[in-house]
């Protein structure tokens, strides 16, 4: 390593996109979580896209084991991860292989050089072992080789640690690499990696010398020469967090519970990538929180329903395969009638698919994936942020409106994460809860309705309202069993009343940029919410008559929604699916909307939006 | 619904009762267990509005309606998951989950075997008929191997469970069984039933008129019953046959059937029902499994454990963390460990 002080020069940049792409052992998700910490706690706004496979282990070295994480931050509003990076980290040649395409032209590639020796760059399936760092396909970039390998081992020759444990450091070099680049202090890593090896501080110490190495080589080596500066953004004051929208979701369930004065109950069995959701809810113990991992995805809702008969703020969360698994249950809760959240974090179907990646093909499911005639209000997500509001208010509903509620997330915000301002206590409204104490005239009716044509919910254990409930067809008021055709055809009515009536308690749609009459509409839902944002205002700012409506319920729409459509010449939904929202809204509404579809298991990107939506505001 | 105004104490058999028109078919053993149930809860010590009835699909689950306490005819299979829920989310609760052989065994086999494993403090009443009769005869996971239904026209093909060995090797901590043409046996199973805690498992031989009529009588009727059924009581030797005259010997791990009038009582098997090893043995007097020779069905409770409770543990789990950590308040989990501010 060279020692002599050399100048550095430091430049100032908006925006970044990095990308570290590794062996799925090489501990790049931790690098890329721990950078985002440190970018997030300077003020940076980011977005970030873990973007890993679903095996554990991929055999190593080979491009299904490439296991990758994407952040994108800036001194202005960052609302997706970006479409390319600036700078590719590439701790071997199946990494290059696979994220080379999505590199900046003129972008800088970082190369573990021991990552691109032959066995690599056979596993890797270059052809020949052509090494691609010596030849022409990385001639448009800027390539540093780094030997991190040896690097790491040389810093560590005297940890007093085994082969493979300093092998393992080799992140932390990188990390450190990377935080010198940026102009980024060690010190938030440093007391993270003393947190996470409390208990072996040896192996702490030997990551913090190795994250310090790292920085030095950056610091010290003629190679790298400039330092880029992000300034922190300007992002409306007041305290932040970084938090992912798998978070989020867990600690709005559990603010919901707190403001309705109830506990909360998760039936739940293990699904990528809703998992974490209940590894998160387990931690809760002290606050209540009563976790059940389940039998399976049925006994994890079924147990849910019970809980919430018994008064409890009940919720079951699945992905995908579990939510078609539920949805006899789904159809028991609506007979019943009781609160029920159901979260769906979306993933690549049908089937197994693609289990960690993201979709947004089970719209048409939430909506209509039950037997018999069973509306459910939906509610999706935008954001990782806003996966805490979203469930929030589905907790709401459920409870307020005595209904299952669906919550939709997906693989892209479940796991990407964003700077939050969040709120506090006080700020969350109080949800209201009437538990049926004793009988309110004559005889108790446990399908009397309110005015919301809303059924009281009334707990075992109340004496003298001893009644039974069941998923056979109920007389209207009494709840007792009734075969009756018009009865029947009263209570589909009564059911489907109570959901619409949800629409007088929700916001009215309105346009999140640009106006409420344009030539072009874009209507999203759901996670495209970053990417259409970025594309819109991209437009406006470059002159074009375009705006952007996203929707947090879909079920009911907002009651506004038929006449806002009305006022846009063209309506463009993009989806990450076959066009679901495009069904809905058009037999809804008439209105000759086009659809734009990507089922590839990512998020669109910023250019094809606006490239698709540029050939609507040219017609 | 009238008002009550009498104290739990004072309650009667027709104070369960819910009024409800009774639709089994005329004959039908459910009447039985209905009756049963109705007379002895009464005087279980609990209050009415804490009892709870979860019954999944089939015509053991209408048991439900009949009942004026708490319910939910809920759907197929369920009804041991959202019992679970219903016990975890208040323990003070006394939970009865009604199934039938089709209902439990088949469709809900997976929640049964877990249930039994997690040993809630739930009670669970298995009404085997041994075919499913709400969809009008085909043979079930109790039939018999070769028997003749809609559905195997050349007979069944499969070898039926024997409930109680399944409950046992499910980890279940009560293993009962009666039948619904032995009323004051049923009491008796059933006041253990409730006094037990942890998950108590009763299997009924229920008796269905229309689709398997007479199934289980060889273990009631008069001329048969003696030979064919043995009933088990705890500390008492393993005695059956006409006057009491045959006994059950273990030789080993093998049971042996002797005959007392020449070989005396010294020798016999003394049931014991915490032992769960002979519990095993016992809950297979069920087919030809001893060197095929058939032994007496047995009746009553064959174990009895106990072990902790799942909601108990919960609970203890939850007061232990916060005794050690404390509740974090709703502030704190919203801010999280790490936070910056924009000014």
């Amino acid at each position: 390593m060279e020692t002599i002080k050399k100048s550095t020069k430091k430049q100032e940049v908006d925006k970044i996109v990095v990308r570290f792409s590794g062996d799925s052992g090489d501990g790049m998700q931790l690098t890329g979580m721990q950078f985002t910490d440190t970018a997030a706690l300077l003020g940076n706004d980011l977005s970030t896209f873990p973007d890993y496979p679903s095996e554990i282990r991929a055999p190593i070295g080979t491009v299904a084991g490439v296991s990758g994480f994407q952040v994108h931050f800036g001194s202005t509003e960052i609302y997706t991860p970006g479409d390319q990076y600036d700078v590719l980290v590439a701790m071997n040649a199946a990494a290059l292989k696979v994220d080379l395409p999505r590199l900046k032209r003129g972008g800088i590639i970082i190369a573990n050089t021991q990552g691109f020796d032959a066995k690599n760059l056979k596993l890797a399936n270059y052809t020949d072992g052509l090494n691609p760092l010596d030849n022409g396909i990385v001639s448009n970039y800027i390539v540093h080789r780094v030997d991190v390998t040896k690097h790491t081992k040389e810093c560590l020759i005297d940890s007093g640690l085994g082969m493979k444990e300093v092998e393992r450091s080799k992140n932390m070099f990188v990390l450190g690499l990377l935080l010198w680049m940026f102009d980024k202090p060690l010190d938030n890593t440093e007391k993270f990696l003393r947190e996470k090896f409390a208990r072996d501080p040896e192996v702490a110490e030997a990551n913090i010398k190795a994250l310090h190495a790292g920085w030095n080589y950056g610091e010290n080596t003629e190679i790298f020469n400039t330092q880029f500066k992000v300034a922190p953004a300007k992002l409306p004051p007041g305290t932040y967090r970084n938090i992912t929208g798998n978070h989020a979701t867990a600690i709005g369930l559990i603010a919901a519970a707190e403001k309705a004065g109830l506990p909360l109950f998760l039936g739940s069995y293990p699904i990528t990538p809703a998992t974490d959701i209940l590894h998160e809810l387990s931690k809760y113990k002290a606050n209540d929180v009563k976790t059940f991992q389940a039998e399976d995805e049925i006994a994890g809702i079924c147990s849910a329903i019970g809980a919430s008969y018994a008064g409890n703020l009940a919720v079951t969360t699945t992905s995908g395969p579990g939510m078609a698994l539920k949805t006899e249950a789904m159809g028991l809760a609506t007979m019943l009638e009781i609160p029920l959240v159901v979260v769906n974090v979306q993933r690549g179907g049908p089937s197994t698919g693609l289990p960690t990646k993201t979709e947004q093909a089970d719209l048409l499911m939430a909506m209509h994936g039950r037997h018999g005639e069973a509306p459910v209000p939906v509610l999706a997500a935008s954001s990782p942020s806003d996966c805490f509001e979203t469930v929030f208010e589905a907790c709401r509903i459920a409870v307020e409106h005595m209904t299952p509620v669906i919550f939709l997330s997906d693989g892209y915000i479940a796991n990407g994460s964003e700077p939050w301002r969040f709120p506090t206590e006080d700020d969350l409204k109080n949800i209201s809860i009437h538990f049926l104490e004793k009988i309110d005239g004559e005889s108790l009716l446990p399908y009397n309705r309110n005015e919301l044509f809303v059924r009281p919910w009334i707990k075992p254990g109340t004496k003298g309202l001893e009644h039974r409930i069941g998923g056979l067809e109920k007389q209207n008021e009494t709840g007792n069993v009734s075969y009756d055709p018009v009865n029947h055809e009263l209570m589909i009515g009564l059911r489907a009343a109570k959901v619409k009536k949800i629409e007088d308690r929700i916001p009215l749609a309105a346009a999140d940029s640009g106006n409420d009459k344009a030539k072009v509409l874009v209507l999203g839902w759901g996670s495209t919410y970053g990417s259409i944002k970025t594309s819109v205002k991209e437009l406006l700012s470059e002159g074009y008559d375009v705006a952007h409506v996203h929707l947090r319920y879909i079920n009911p729409f907002p009651k506004n929604l038929g006449e806002l459509l009305h006022n846009y010449e063209h309506i463009i939904i993009p989806e990450m699916n076959c066009g679901q929202l495009l069904q809905l809204i058009r037999a809804k509404y008439l209105v000759p909307a086009t659809g734009y579809s990507k089922v590839q298991g990512m998020p669109f990107t910023t250019a094809e939006l606006k490239n698709k939506i540029l050939e609507l505001l040219n017609v | 619904m009238e008002t009550y105004t009498k104290e739990n104490f004072q309650l009667s058999p027709k104070d369960f009762a819910s009024g409800m028109d009774v639709k089994w078919c005329p004959g039908c053993g459910d009447y039985s267990i209905l009756k049963q149930v109705q007379t002895v809860f009464p005087d279980l010590g609990v209050p009415k509005e804490n009892f709870v009835f979860i019954s999944g699909i089939g015509c053991s689950s209408r048991f439900t309606y009949y009942m004026d306490t708490y319910g939910m005819h809920s759907i197929h299979g369920r009804a041991a998951a959202i019992a679970s829920g219903v016990k975890a989310a208040n323990p003070e609760l006394s939970v009865w989950i009604v199934s039938g052989d089709g209902d439990a065994l088949s469709i809900g086999g997976n929640h049964f075997i877990h249930l039994m494993r997690k040993n809630f403090d739930v009670n669970y009443l298995l009404f085997n008929n041994q075919i499913y009769s709400l969809t009008k005869g085909q043979y079930s996971p109790t039939s018999e191997k070769g028997k003749i239904t809609k559905t195997s026209p050349y007979g069944t093909i499969e070898e039926p469970f024997n409930p109680s060995e399944l409950a046992l090797g499910a980890k279940a901590t009560f293993v009962a069984r009666t039948q619904d043409r032995d009323p004051k046996h049923m009491q008796s199973v059933l006041r253990r039933a409730h006094q037990h805690k942890g998950t108590s498992f009763v299997e009924v031989y229920q008796n269905c008129p229309v689709f398997n009529d007479g199934a289980f009588f060889a273990f009631s009727d008069k001329e048969t019953k003696k030979e064919e059924a043995i009933f088990l009581e705890h500390g008492k030797p393993l005695l059956f046959g006409e006057n009491n005259t045959k006994g059950i010997h273990l030789d080993g791990l093998t049971p042996v059937i002797v005959d007392i009038t020449q070989d005396g009582v010294n020798d016999l098997w003394i049931h014991n029902e915490k032992d769960k090893t002979k519990a095993n043995l016992i809950a297979r007097f069920f087919d030809t499994a001893f060197d095929g020779i058939q032994f007496p069905r047995p009746f009553g409770v064959i174990y009895a454990d106990e072990r902790p409770v799942y909601e108990e543990n919960l609970i203890a789990q939850i007061n232990e963390v916060k005794a050690k950590k404390g509740k974090t308040s709703l502030n704190k989990i919203l801010s999280g460990n790490k936070t910056w501010e924009i000014l």
